[in-house]
């Protein structure tokens, strides 16, 4: 009975998301569409709806930002883990502050530099901006994990022989897997539901899903927006489902879910 | 922002650098070298794009030679009748938010825990919740709470309304009912998993010794269960709260263009036309930073406290 309200406050809402996607007519007062139509599902493939070419341009960006954002947050998350030194706290208030202030107040003033840096209304100063929520998030993931991570495996592969690079290829890397993993999916999913920052700095010029999903909303097409919707939370939930045993172990990264 | 991870760093036994080696750099370098990207990506960008704002909040415009600095922009916040409506708004929307979804989400944790067979596979659904993007959440409400939505229409079906108009509009009006809405019902997964995190680490070994104790079961939840819950549940909040206040496409899309929440209001002054109306922009942007820092401090504070539980 408890289950059953839980289950219910969390999918009603999605319910009728579920069913305008899939109808063709359903005027007030029907409780049920007057017709299925598959013409939503047909539009996602459609290249007049632009929609083909924005998940590519989602997907592309958000892998981008994935990749970059582990890489910055990498050093950054050792420094903070491992070592105490002065500045410390200082160095953590700068990278919650991203997290926490919202990104429309500071690209506001952001977008004067990418316009005079030839940044603004390209794909390369999206993925720039969207490493701002995103790296201090990898970092601060990443720092939590290098807390309780032995540095006597590096001394010992060193002691045996191997380069820094190997070290780093050979032990770092595969005993930080799982924090490395969660810092990219969340990196991916903080880019790929963003819309504040890509309507400002891509200028409208680049197309990515959130955007198009925005202006479908404000259309008057509710079939194509729940369609969109659809297609729009599919890869989040396969990509959360995949990493659930991860996220479960009560690592606590279930924080970046605050961003999104 | 990992609480717990987070406590973890914290909490730990200071490490002391590995030992020196002929040829290894010093400490210091080490840890700012190894600082050094992300700090250039957080310090540029953030700092950068704040610096800006705040420059241009008084006056200063590239853009237009022969601008003067003054405090004119704030002078025009303090009187502007749509900041004020809009702080109002704002406040409320994140304060009813928050409650809620802190209440429901610790009920909930509290409710999962009690749960036998279905216990997993309702937790999966509340965690793939979070996984939902709010603009997803949005048209949810909409569909689910306008007047021509699937409540509205099963009222009618019912026969408690005659027509959409019969129904209460909670879409588009002025209280933000389903911008509310919206916030509570993605912002309490969130919270339920953080408290059912913290609820999993030795707590029952706690409860059963306050039971033998002779404590109530209103006396257990009073002064053992909620103690513990309490650091990361407030940690949990406060990032809630600076969401809810923050977001800008949920209110645009649920709420009205006036009363607007605050990043509404300075999105459309930063879109006017006439440009003496980007220093009030840039003005809005300074009082949601400004804020929104002293909430970060605020979430630092807690950590910290909660770093020095020994649990």
């Amino acid at each position: 009975m408890t289950a059953t309200v839980l289950l219910a406050g969390v999918l009603l809402p999605l319910l009728p998301l579920l069913i305008w996607a899939f109808s063709g007519q359903w005027r007030y007062p029907a409780v049920l569409p007057q017709h299925a139509s598959a013409r939503g599902l047909r539009l996602l493939s459609d290249p007049r709806s632009q929609i083909p070419q924005a998940l590519l341009t989602s997907t592309a960006i958000a892998v981008a930002v994935a990749a970059g954002a582990c890489l910055i947050g990498f050093p950054a998350g050792r420094a903070i883990g491992l070592y105490r030194f002065r500045g410390r706290r200082l160095v953590q208030f700068l990278l919650l502050a991203p997290v926490i202030v919202p990104g429309l107040a500071v690209t506001l003033g952001l977008q004067v530099f990418f316009i005079r840096y030839g940044l603004a209304d390209t794909l390369t100063g999206v993925v720039l901006v969207q490493l701002m929520p995103s790296v201090p998030y990898a970092a601060t993931v990443l720092a939590g994990a290098f807390a309780n991570y032995d540095l006597a495996y590096e001394r010992q592969a060193r002691a045996l022989g191997a380069g820094p690079l190997r070290v780093m290829m050979f032990v770092t890397v595969p005993l930080l897997r799982p924090a490395l993993l969660v810092s990219a999916l969340f990196a991916f999913l903080i880019s790929w539901s963003e819309y504040v920052l890509t309507l400002l700095i891509g200028g409208g010029q680049t197309t990515t899903l959130p955007l198009l999903l925005f202006a479908a909303i404000s259309s008057s097409d509710t079939t194509a927006a729940a369609a969109l919707a659809l297609l729009f939370i599919a890869p989040p939930l396969l990509l959360v489902a995949a990493a659930s045993h991860v996220l479960s172990a009560g690592t606590g990264a279930v924080i970046g879910f605050g961003r999104l | 922002m990992t609480i717990l991870a987070d406590a973890a760093a914290d909490a730990g036994p200071p490490t002391s650098p590995p030992a020196q080696r002929r040829g290894r750099l010093p400490g210091c370098v080490r840890i700012g070298l190894l600082l050094t990207p992300a700090l250039t990506v957080v310090g540029v960008f953030f700092a950068g794009g704040v610096a800006q704002a705040i420059a241009q909040s008084f006056g200063y415009q590239p853009s237009l030679p022969g601008a003067r600095i003054s405090t004119d922009a704030y002078t025009a916040l303090w009187s502007d009748p749509a900041v004020r409506a809009s702080l109002l708004l704002t406040g409320r929307v994140a304060v009813v938010s928050t409650v809620l979804s802190a209440v429901l989400g610790v009920a909930a944790a509290l409710t999962l825990r009690r749960l036998g067979r279905s216990r997993a596979w309702v937790t999966g659904v509340f965690q793939a919740n979070l996984a939902v993007p709010h603009l997803v959440g949005a048209l949810c409400m909409l569909l689910l709470l306008s007047q021509g939505g699937l409540l509205s229409r099963l009222t009618h079906a019912v026969g408690l309304t005659a027509s959409p108009t019969a129904f209460p509009a909670v879409t588009n009006d002025r209280f933000g009912w389903s911008i509310i809405a919206e916030y509570v019902w993605k912002e309490t997964p969130f919270l339920t998993v953080i408290v059912l995190a913290t609820l999993s680490r030795g707590l029952q070994d706690l409860e059963t010794a306050a039971r033998s104790l002779g404590a109530s079961r209103s006396q257990r939840l009073r002064h053992v269960t909620l103690p513990i819950l309490t650091p990361a549940l407030a940690a949990g909040s406060v990032l809630v709260f600076a969401f809810a206040a923050g977001s800008y496409e949920v209110p645009y899309l649920l709420g009205r263009p006036y009363p607007a929440t605050l990043p509404v209001v300075a999105l459309q002054y930063y879109n006017a036309t006439d440009l003496t109306s980007r220093p009030e922009a840039m003005a809005v942007a300074v009082l949601i930073t400004v804020t929104s820092s002293a909430i970060v401090a605020a979430y630092l504070t807690i950590l910290a406290r909660l770093s020095r539980r020994a649990l």
